[in-house]
């Protein structure tokens, strides 16, 4: 190894790193906390001290999953043994299952709405970054600031006429007035992110492309598109996440067959009380994929994150 | 040669029809990219917008559209500016923005100087400090009120393992000294990753040969810090402010899930506070004025601030 004056000594190094992962086990303490809390039984969760070891149990998800009643000596007679694992873990707290949670509805709204909005926005960013970036299109900086400048509405403040016009429209607790809307917050970062990508191919390709005898349109795609790939995926998931994770729009506008799970799962309670394990096995489900997508995304979080101001 | 589906269509096509196809002027084609986006960024942001400034003068109500609709001129931005319930809220709201950002600022550079380092395994330990930002604000901040539970809450736990303080003694929600304070520890939990991830590029942006200059010069690792390393990471730090603050000042989510702005009124922010008076008060123009007013105010200070930085930048 060559020496350098500007490597930090071992010692700097062993100093650094503990510090740093002494934080981020601090950090993750919540979220370890989260997933935990998921397989406790109720006691175990509201146990004084905090209990660390304990028995696993999946009640909090047949919980979540579940409507359940009190049962009656009348009832228990009528459904018999129970049939299955879920019902069983029912049973022992003198419960019978009477169905579906809306759960289950809701998460699927959060999958269609987060993944509808997320196609339409790489659809339009992608052409109008395309356009942005290789076009001269008049009045492009204001253009391009007036889409950025978007972004920094508190969204209660747009939410008001937004809600009169959904309702004018029929679009109020819709799918397709969700992904609209959605569409629409996402693609001023969409456009930003896609034409920092866009500019770094070089405009000798399609050039190239074009003498070959492409139109601009296949230039475009069969030259450009494969190039901005791995931009576009990551644009993509910045999308896909703001998406998922959007609670302010999502609470005001849905309540019913629309409403995403962010809304949902905090209004979540059990027959006594909070209950917890069930919120926290919610809470899991629905942030455990954005942990994978983080660990995806990781090179590109910084872009993603500042609008493409900063890149390393 | 070979030919693709669609350069065979191409070819299939009558001459005519070709030429009027492949003759689409670049303009053309910039128009028929950039337009949708144009039209539903408009649809969706701008004209809401317009429909808010002009609601901002009138005193409809979303609950009673059969009244009728008064133009008021401006009392209803003489109402809020004179209200001192709306003067609190910018007060909680201000404690919130400078204790957030002021300690995401410095536990945010702390990291980013620490990761910077490059220990082994650094990068996998940032990945995990990220983590919490990415997640939905209104599910954590809603699970954050479990961990502060008087008594069974984790956080309480921690305080009274280290202070010997009763867990049950205190809860950090509804005391009125302490919600404040519980906001600003959530919020600094899951933003400061944020700031350090801007921090560290930064700091790599730094090009060694001028630590290698400073060290010829014999510099010492202080005077390094003071006159290199603080100067050059400015901008991105300043940046990074930038983001914070007017992410912050829209805060809305997490603080609504944590506290729902109690007790009393000391965690009602601005966004919290125009939620109520626009969708349980139903008070339409007032809230529109209102909502534009807080338009105006992050527009005009962050316009100030990106002018500030981009000074520094010149530098």
């Amino acid at each position: 190894m060559s020496f350098s004056v500007t490597e930090p000594s071992q010692r700097t190094k062993w100093f650094a790193g503990i510090l740093v992962i002494g934080y981020a086990i601090i950090t993750l303490v919540p979220l370890l906390w989260i997933i935990a809390t998921g397989f406790k039984s109720p006691t175990d969760s509201i146990a004084y001290p905090p209990v660390v070891v304990f028995e696993p149990t999946l009640e909090g998800y047949v919980n979540l999953f579940t409507d359940r009643t009190r049962a009656t000596e009348q009832m228990l007679e009528e459904a018999g043994p129970p049939t299955t694992w879920y019902e069983e873990i029912a049973r022992e707290r003198g419960t019978v299952i009477t169905g579906q949670s809306r759960f289950g509805q809701r998460f699927m709204n959060s999958v269609i709405i987060g993944f509808g909005s997320t196609a339409l926005c790489m659809i339009l960013g992608t052409a109008a970054a395309y356009a942005f970036s290789r076009f001269r299109v008049p009045l492009k900086d204001d253009l391009l600031f007036f889409i950025l400048s978007t972004r920094m509405m508190p969204p209660i403040a747009v939410a008001i006429p937004i809600f009169l016009m959904f309702r004018n429209l029929g679009l109020n607790d819709t799918h397709l007035g969700m992904i609209l809307l959605y569409t629409a917050v996402n693609l001023s970062l969409s456009v930003w992110l896609l034409k920092g990508f866009i500019d770094e191919i070089p405009v000798e390709y399609e050039e190239a492309a074009l003498i070959d005898g492409y139109t601009r349109f296949q230039a475009f795609y069969k030259v450009v598109l494969p190039q901005a790939a791995t931009g576009i995926a990551s644009t993509a998931i910045f999308c896909l996440i703001f998406a998922w994770n959007e609670y302010a729009f999502a609470v005001l506008l849905t309540s019913g067959t629309a409403q995403t799970a962010p809304p949902f799962i905090p209004t979540i309670i059990g027959t006594s009380g909070k209950d917890w394990p069930a919120v926290a096995a919610g809470a899991t489900i629905f942030l455990v994929p954005v942990m994978v997508f983080t660990i995806l995304l990781r090179k590109h979080l910084l872009r993603g994150i500042t609008f493409g101001a900063v890149r390393k | 040669m070979t030919h693709s589906p669609i350069d065979r269509a191409a070819l299939r096509t009558p001459p005519g029809m070709a030429r009027r196809i492949r003759g689409l002027s670049d303009r053309t084609i910039a128009w028929i990219f950039v337009a949708p986006t144009i039209f539903l960024l408009l649809a969706v942001n701008i004209f809401p917008l317009i429909w808010t400034i002009r609601l901002s003068f009138t005193n409809f109500r979303v609950n009673r559209p059969n009244n009728a609709v008064e133009w008021v001129g401006l009392e209803n931005y003489r109402r809020i500016l004179s209200d001192p319930d709306v003067w609190n809220t910018m007060q909680a709201t201000a404690h919130f923005l400078i204790w957030t950002i002021v300690l995401q600022v410095l536990i945010g550079f702390t990291l980013a100087y620490l990761i910077n380092k490059k220990f082994r395994g650094n990068d996998l330990w940032t990945t995990i400090i990220v983590f919490p930002m990415m997640l939905s604000p209104a599910v954590v901040g809603n699970f954050w009120t479990f961990l502060y539970q008087p008594q069974i809450g984790l956080f309480n736990y921690v305080v009274s393992f280290f202070t010997g303080i009763d867990p049950a003694s205190f809860s950090m929600i509804g005391d009125v000294h302490l919600a404040p304070w519980a906001i600003v520890i959530a919020d600094t939990w899951m933003w400061t990753p944020f700031v350090m991830l801007i921090c560290l590029a930064g700091l790599r942006s730094i090009p060694d040969s001028i630590y290698e200059a400073a060290e010829c010069d014999r510099a010492s690792k202080l005077r390094q810090f003071w006159t290199i390393t603080l100067p050059m990471a400015l901008p991105f730090l300043m940046l990074a402010v930038l983001f914070r603050g007017i992410e912050n000042f829209k805060m809305f989510d997490l603080v609504v899930q944590l506290t729902g702005g109690g007790p009393g009124n000391l965690t009602t922010l601005t966004s919290i506070d125009l939620k109520r008076e626009a969708f349980e008060k139903w008070r339409t123009g007032y809230s529109s004025a209102y909502a534009v007013i807080l338009f105006v105010t992050v527009f005009g200070l962050a316009s100030i601030y990106v002018k500030a930085l981009n000074k520094v930048k010149e530098r």
